[in-house]
Order: structure tokens, then sequence, then C-alpha cells
């Protein structure tokens, strides 16, 4: 594991016109659990169906119609809690939360209130600089998703579209222990990297598939640490819950912006409102969700057509012993084992299929060249080209095949940069290309001792003022390595040049 | 716990349940009736007694994780008072 001798980094502080304010946040993430149906029926979970075709009776709401929960959807739940090293209640129950909106056809939504199904855990957050920020995980919870309304197909009417309803989510709920924008987006981050890892929800924000609340408030310095030594809410300001945030961008300006509002109402003399806000990236704004406000009486009460939910500890020890290596794991042994940077591991890891790739790459080779190779050259290759991992035109086999090539002498650094190049776009074995297209390094010390007194034979001039200027050997070695078309060994290059120069 | 008017109104509109004004004072003392037995409930001692979930010792259903439904567009819009290209079409709800 990480050597955790992490500090806790700094609360982000705000200046005010009346002294310094400090941020306290918690989250609310809610993210689609990832199985092929819903929770409580045999409907397609999968995105970009067409409107309502992946929506059985029961999701529709229609009377009679009883909800029949679905295993996987359990499993994932308990595999996501075991991720954060929470505890799982072996026996949860269902409630419904009462309210009216049209993407909502049961007119409740179905939830875990009372007894979610995982209880504390905690998730490390790394700030950079040796600090990480360990947060609190109060609870995970399964519940059904509403449906979707789109508003700018018609002016008059609302369009619904309930594929997504009674799709799972998770709501996965920490405590306030964030405290600053920029950690509030970390910890997303590392949750969605912990997810994805978990193969328990695919992460994808831009479809709505991982999204979070943020609770908001802020108060004078001092304050927090009164509140974490006694649990007394009342030493911190009165929080406003942000909706439905599903960048890691806006998450960042939110905050700011709306932290920024509760301290302008607070030194202005007035009370903050405890309410539910959105968020408009466009005037980068929060405003008040009035609507929400009125509906804020759910009457929950434990949903009759469902019975708890009692699993056993045989089956939970069954997907613990299957749970894959996590990101924290995996950054250490990739430090330790190939001797990788803090931050090369770190990039190494975000994504799982990335570190699978490299690891791969890295089996039997120099562990710090393949790092350098994926992420500088691999990476950025891909970037340019806008590709992913997943349809990375090199394979492992390949990339290493080059990064052979280099150790055995047999190609120089540039060349390979080439050879990589030909490889991207062409594809081929490296070794049979490096072959048939002549570009092996030249190590014979003859040849390259021949382009040199040729070199030497035909710039007089030059030669005449390197004798006075050493430093001027280095356009030697550039015409030679020209007129080898690259493939001499720089090395044997720079140490006849000197010597054949006299220096 | 007693339920007066406003309570009651309140309780109406939020389970969209359109009441008559005059109707509401004894809708209220219906409410009253029925809490009132859900006290006298109160009486009983229930300690170290177990929730009731089932009369018969039975296990939550389950469904594996198989995709057995949906793929009915027009049987799920058919009740619908109103449906344009494969949606619900609702009067605009807007935040």
């Amino acid at each position: 594991m990480l050597d955790l001798t992490y500090e806790a980094p700094k609360a982000k502080v705000i200046a005010g016109a009346t002294g310094d304010w400090e941020l306290v946040i918690g989250m609310e993430v809610h993210a689609q659990v990832a199985t092929k149906a819903k929770l409580f029926s045999g409907a397609s979970t999968e995105f970009g169906a067409e409107p309502n075709a992946n929506v059985a009776f029961v999701d529709a709401g229609m009377p009679g119609m009883l909800p029949v929960i679905n295993e996987g959807c359990i499993a994932q739940a308990v595999r996501t809690g075991l991720g954060i090293k929470a505890q799982i209640n072996l026996r949860s129950a269902f409630d419904r939360k009462n309210y009216f909106y049209p993407d909502l056809p049961q007119g409740y939504q179905i939830s875990q209130l009372f007894h979610p199904i995982v209880g504390e855990g905690e998730v490390t957050v790394e700030m950079g600089n040796g600090t990480a920020r360990r947060v609190r995980i109060e609870r995970i919870h399964l519940e059904q998703d509403a449906g979707k309304s789109i508003h700018d197909m018609d002016p008059h009417m609302s369009f619904v579209d309930l594929n997504r309803t009674g799709v799972a989510l998770m709501e996965i709920v920490s405590r306030p222990d964030i405290r600053g924008p920029e950690e509030a987006a970390a910890y997303v981050v590392k949750l969605r990297q912990i997810l994805r890892y978990l193969g328990t929800c695919d992460g994808n924000m831009q479809n709505g598939n991982l999204r979070a609340d943020v609770n908001v408030s802020v108060c004078r310095p001092g304050d927090y640490e009164k509140f974490a030594a006694t649990g007394d809410f009342g030493h911190l300001g009165t929080r406003c819950e942000i909706k439905n945030m599903n960048s890691m961008r806006f998450i960042q300006m939110a905050i700011d912006y709306e932290a920024r509002r509760q301290i302008a109402i607070l030194e202005d003399g007035g009370k903050v409102d405890q309410e539910t806000r959105l968020y408009d990236p466009d005037k980068n704004e929060t405003r008040s969700m009035r609507s929400k406000e009125e509906a804020h009486d759910y009457r929950y009460f434990p949903d009759p057509d469902l019975m708890p939910l009692e699993i056993e500890q045989a089956w939970v020890d069954d997907i613990a012993s299957s749970l894959p290596e996590l990101p924290d794991a995996k950054k250490a042994r990739f430090m330790s084992a190939f001797g990788l940077t803090d931050y090369d591991a770190s990039v190494l890891t975000a994504e799982v299929e990335n570190a699978h790739y490299f690891e791969e790459v890295a089996q039997g080779r120099d562990g710090k060249t393949a790092a350098n190779w994926v992420i500088n050259e691999l990476f950025g290759r891909l970037r340019k080209e806008g590709h992913d991992i997943d349809d990375c035109p090199v394979s492992p086999a390949q990339l290493g095949g080059i990064i052979d090539l280099i150790a055995k002498g047999e190609i120089s650094g540039k060349i390979a940069k080439d050879l990589f190049e030909i490889v991207f776009t062409e594809g081929g074995d490296p070794a049979a290309i490096v072959e048939t297209r002549g570009m092996k390094q030249v190590t014979d010390t003859s040849a390259i001792e021949a382009a040199v007194e040729q070199v030497i034979a035909e710039n007089p001039a030059q030669v005449e003022k390197a004798k006075q200027n050493p430093k001027l050997a280095g356009w030697f070695v550039g015409q030679v390595m020209k007129l080898t078309g690259g493939k001499a060994n720089p090395a044997a290059v720079n140490e006849i040049v000197a010597q054949k120069l006299g220096l | 716990m007693s339920i007066d008017t406003e309570t009651a109104r309140r309780v109406a509109k939020l389970a969209r349940i359109k009441v008559e004004e005059a109707a509401l004072p004894a809708l209220a003392s219906e409410f009253n009736a029925i809490l009132g037995f859900i006290e006298q409930l109160n009486e009983v001692d229930i300690d170290g007694v177990e929730p009731m979930t089932s009369v018969t010792p039975m296990r939550l259903k389950r469904r594996s994780d198989v995709v057995t439904d949906g793929n009915q567009q027009a049987a799920v819009l058919k009740n619908a008072p109103d449906a344009r290209e494969g949606f619900f079409a609702v009067p605009k709800v807007v935040e």
C-alpha cells in the first residue's frame, strides 16, 4: 500500500471584508450502477436507445406492477462498498420517497433512507506535495434514477423519456470533510477512478452516469475544528446544496461562486437560507430552485412492495475475494516494482486500461523507459489523434518491440521515434520494419569513421573554427548523423568526432 | 399529534388530491381519528419484538441481471394523454 505519511492539506481560505472565511463541503455522488438491466425491472440500461424503448411496465408505474430486485445491482453496491473499505450491512431496506414530477411515473422514488446497504468507509484524496485528504464516506444506498425531460423540442411542451427511469444508482454520501473547490473535484476524480477500477460504474459524466450534489457552507477559521471535536453542526454555517453537477470544472466554479455568495450575505449582516440551488455555467452563478423547496416534504415510508434485503456474509466474502487491485495499491506497486516517480505512477494508474497497457509493455523491460514511452510518445500521439487506449493502433507487444530494439542498440532513440510513427500509422512488426527499411543503427566504427572523415574533409573552415571552439564539435556530429540518415550510434559518433578533431 | 385544517390542506396538496375548502375540516377530523388509533397502539409494549415484515418466512425475491423486458414503446405510450415522436408530451416544466 501507499506510504501514508500524508499531511492533511490546508483548508481553502477566502478573505472577506470582515476577516477570513473557510469552506466546508460535503458531497452526494450519484453513480449509475453498471448492470445490463434496471434495479427493479428487466428493461435494459443501454444508453442512447429510442425514447421509451427501454421501459418495462414497472418502470412506467403501471397499476399492479411489482418491483423485483436485480441481484447484479446488489452485488455491484457491495463491491463498491468493499472498494472504499466500508462496512457492508447484511440487512438493508427500501423506502419510498414521495414527490411528483413528470419523469417519475410511480410518484415516488424507491431509495434506502433508513437502512442503507453500505455504511461507513473512506476515500484518500491526494492533493500533491505529500498531502492527502481522507474523506469519510457516511453511507452508500441503492435507489432508482428518474427519467429524462427534454425542454427544447417544443415551445410549450416538455418531452419525457423514461429509458433512464428505474436504472440503479448508488448514492455515495460523504461527510463534510472536503475543504476547498480543488479538493472537491479531486475527490470526484478519485471516486470515479475507484468505481472504474471496480467496474461498478462507467464514470461517464457526459452521459450523466456520474453526477454530484455539492453541499457548501462557510465558517470562520477555528469553527471547523470545534465541529470536528464535538460533531455539533452548530459550529458550521448554514449549507446550500448545488444539484446535479457533471463536470469537474463546473464543480469548482460553482463552489467558489457559492462560497463568495454566502460570504457576501453574511458580511452584509444577512442570513443564508438552507436551500437547493442550480449552477448556471453560462452565467457562472448559482440560483435557487424554488420548485424543489415546495416539494421538500418527501413523506418517506418503508416500501410495502419490498421485503428487507438480506444478504449473507459468505456472499460478501466471495465478492471481496474477487476485488481487483485498486488505484492506491497499483500506484504504490508501480513505484516500488518499476521505480517510477509519484507523478508517472499517478498518470499511468489514472485509468485502469492505461495501467494494464503499461504493465504489459513494462513486463521484462526497464520500467522507467517503458513509462517514458507510454506517457510521452504513446499518450501524446493518442491525444493528437483524439484516440483512447481502447482504440490504440499500437499493441503493447509492438511498443515493447520498439523498446527492445533500442535496448539491444539496434536503433537509436531518434530512429525509434520514426519507427514508432510508422508502427502507429501503418502497423507491422517493429523488428521486421527496421530490417526491411534499413533503419538499423550503424555501430560499425569503420563506417562511422569514414563518414566523420568525409565531413572533416569537406569542411576545412569549420575544422579550424572547431579547434578554437570545441563546442562546435556538435555541428560535426549533426553532419555525420545527417550523412548516415540518423542511423549512426550517437555515442560512437561523438567519440570519433572528438578524436578526429583532436579535441 | 393533532391535524388541523391547514395540515389537511397541505397533505392533500402534496398528494395532488383536490379537496374542496369545505371538505377540509371533516378530512382533518378523520385524520385525527386514524392517528388517535395509532397512538393507542403505542401503548403496547413491544420491547424486544422484531418488526414483522412478512407473515410467512419469505426472502426478498430476486432476478438475475438479464434484459428480459422493454421494446414496447407503443404499449408504454398507449395511455398517455399526449405523446409525440416516441416521447410523453407534458405541459412545460422547466427550472
